[in-house]
């Protein structure tokens, strides 16, 4: 077996409520491991709330508090608020949610999370969609894809929270994916060092909810990210981009196939969703380049 | 043959909206009412319809007044926590008197509560959810069959009387699949707003007329007016004059008292000659309705009064029907609200007793016959 150079420390526990072949539970285990033990968790409604489970089923180490999904941000702000208020600086506050959580209903508290500059680390398990509620478009759907929503794919772009997020210049943003777990590991420890509000977008692809087969999760997160469709980068208070991932080394077909959300996409559709992605892609690298 | 189907309840709510000319959808996916939203996104653009899946709860409620306040029939679905989030642009509905529709799929709670489990904890929300007095409709349905005439009925009260219309369903009645026929429940005549005409001099879009309905000034008919959640004049201006004030809210409210007979709505199940009278609705009616042939085949004279109007409360129509009867049972999936206003509308005459469940279950027609019992004995 090929060594992943992960050591866990058993913060995440089995037992947990992830769909079998998940990736979320093993972005989840990367995430909590980093975090260490000397944290506190809220979490939105989502697919990563079921995950963490119900009493007596919890699957962390650390306590969450379940929190409502448009404000998992702003309650995670007061619990870090609290410990400040009683000398407990150095606690790391965490907050989970889902892409509906973070791109929707939820973004409202977390912008002004940002722009208040909160000491709190936001994790995105982004599945671009409601997949908790049967599989729903959400504003992290892509252009393309088909949902219970959007029957015959959505119309509309991916909505850019990375960016919307760097806007807020806040002191570190990045995007990770499970399939580069040494990558998402070191982006934690990174963001865990800083003080100020540091976001991570997890990109994890949901088997029943894009049609993807039970042991693909890791293989489709690679394959978003060697085809440029989910580029790993850094953006650093607003301004420094850093490519994770320098190149992408394969077209989006490879992508596409593994997955039944894009079934009824012809030629000049994946054409354009290519079109796209270079567009995105050679933006970023101009940027980070400079 | 008939065109009979399969449907589910909150399915039939879709397509009673699409029957009753409903052209626009806002909503956001929330457990169990989803179904609703995916039937929607399916169906409008069928007939030309506009489906949005917006942000959040607020912004769907939000969509639904601005694309009424346009003129168009529009309708949103939710569950508690979503519900709880309409509620301010709800209570804008009311007090500017903006026609809509709002599907509530009742789950457990507070909060996030059980969000498959079957609840009937929403029947004070449906009501006082919203700050303020105001005025609003709410409707049971207790089959797939009137989800789908009572979704259509949901359309014809809030066109017609311009007051928010809110269907009330447990997640049992929302996810139960019967068969129907869908051809025998389409609606006679459809009944439309009553939009602006005549005279664009000195307009008023909140003038006081004989049926207390102001007839609704369509965007593009040329008429000026003022809509704010302000209490208003018949001007649509703002007022704190205390004796315009008053008058303004209390004309929303007596509007209703003026339409009763139109708003009411019930079904009687044995209720002339029952010496005890069951008050319940969703599926807690259904399991009543089996109780009452059960307690029927031990001898013991039971009868059902089943509110489709929820609020406001048909209580003429249950004082006609009480009769006899030594006592009321409400089951009911809650603590015990609506049993509130049976209290209150009985006013001691006589016994009022409750059957609640909180659990998560439906309330079964064996607890039924069992409280019955103990009542009786």
């Amino acid at each position: 077996m090929k060594d992943t150079g992960f050591n866990d420390q058993g913060h995440f526990c089995s037992g947990h409520n992830a769909c079998a072949g998940c990736a979320e539970a093993l972005a989840m285990r990367v995430v909590l491991n980093e975090v260490g033990e000397d944290a506190i968790g809220v979490v939105a409604p989502s697919c990563v709330a079921i995950i963490l489970g119900a009493h007596p089923n919890n699957s962390a180490k650390i306590p969450f508090i379940h929190g409502t999904i448009e404000s998992a941000a702003a309650s995670a702000a007061g619990v870090k608020q609290a410990l400040i208020a009683q000398g407990k600086n150095d606690t790391t506050v965490l907050c989970f949610a889902g892409d509906g959580g973070t791109y929707d209903i939820g973004l409202q508290s977390l912008s002004s999370v940002a722009e208040r500059n909160e000491d709190i680390l936001y994790v995105c398990f982004d599945n671009e969609g409601y997949m908790n509620t049967g599989g729903q478009k959400s504003s992290s759907t892509p252009r393309a894809a088909a949902t219970g929503s959007t029957p015959l794919g959505k119309t509309t772009r991916k909505k850019n929270m990375v960016e919307i997020l760097a806007a807020h210049r806040i002191p570190y943003i990045a995007t990770a994916s499970t399939s580069h777990m040494g990558d998402l590991a070191e982006k934690v420890r990174k963001a865990k060092a800083i003080r100020g509000t540091k976001v991570l977008i997890i990109i994890i692809p949901c088997l029943p909810g894009w049609g993807v087969a039970d042991d693909a999760a890791t293989k489709v997160a690679r394959l978003a990210v060697e085809t440029g469709v989910f580029p790993l980068f850094e953006i650093e208070d607003g301004v420094k981009y850093t490519m994770s991932v320098g190149e992408k080394t394969k077209e989006i077909g490879s992508y596409l196939e593994l997955q039944k959300r894009y079934r009824h996409l012809d030629d000049e559709g994946r054409e354009g969703l290519q079109a796209e992605v270079n567009e995105n892609w050679e933006r970023l690298a101009e940027i980070a380049g400079k | 043959m008939a065109n009979q189907i399969n449907l589910q309840g909150n399915q039939a709510c879709a397509l009673g909206a699409i029957a009753a000319g409903c052209t626009f959808y806002a909503g956001y996916p929330i457990t169990p009412s989803s179904e609703v939203a995916e039937a929607m996104s399916r169906e409008l653009p069928k007939v030309g319809g506009t489906f949005i899946q917006m942000e959040d709860e607020i912004a769907s409620m939000g969509a639904v007044v601005g694309a009424s306040m346009g003129g168009l029939k529009a309708m949103t679905a939710t569950s508690g926590p979503g519900f709880s989030l309409k509620q301010e642009n709800l209570g804008y509905a009311c007090g500017a008197e903006i026609p809509c529709v709002i599907i509530n799929v009742m789950r457990g709670g507070p909060s996030t509560g059980m969000p498959t489990r079957p609840a009937q904890g929403d029947i004070m929300q449906a009501r006082w959810g919203t700050h303020g007095d105001h005025p609003i409709i709410v409707l049971t349905p207790a089959s797939v069959a009137e989800c789908y005439t009572e979704t259509i009925r949901a359309f014809e009260l809030t066109e017609r009387l311009r007051v928010p219309v809110i269907v009330l369903i447990d997640e049992v009645i929302g996810h139960l699949v019967e068969t129907v026929d869908l051809d025998a429940l389409q609606p006679e005549k459809l009944v439309e707003r009553t939009f602006a005409t005549g005279s664009k001099d000195g307009f008023e879009p909140y003038a006081v007329t004989d049926d207390m309905i102001p007839p609704f000034p369509r965007p593009g008919d040329g008429f000026r007016s003022h809509t704010t959640g302000l209490t208003h004049l018949p001007s649509g201006f703002p007022t704190q004059n205390p004796a315009k004030a008053e008058a303004a809210l209390v004309r929303t409210t007596d509007k209703l008292d003026l339409h009763a007979d139109l708003i009411a709505s019930n079904e009687l199940v044995q209720t002339k000659d029952a010496d005890l009278l069951i008050v319940a609705l969703g599926i807690s009616a259904r399991a009543a309705q089996q109780a009452v042939t059960d307690l029927r085949a031990d001898g013991i004279k039971a009868g059902l009064f089943r509110p489709k109007t929820l609020w406001p409360f048909p209580e003429s129509d249950l004082k006609a029907c009480v009769n006899g009867a030594k006592a009321i049972l409400v089951p009911e999936m809650n603590q015990g609200q609506m049993i509130l206003e049976i209290e209150r509308l009985m006013a001691r005459d006589l016994p009022v007793i409750g059957l609640n469940k909180i659990d998560g279950e439906a309330i079964t027609p064996a607890e039924i016959v069992a409280k019955v019992n103990e009542v009786l004995s």
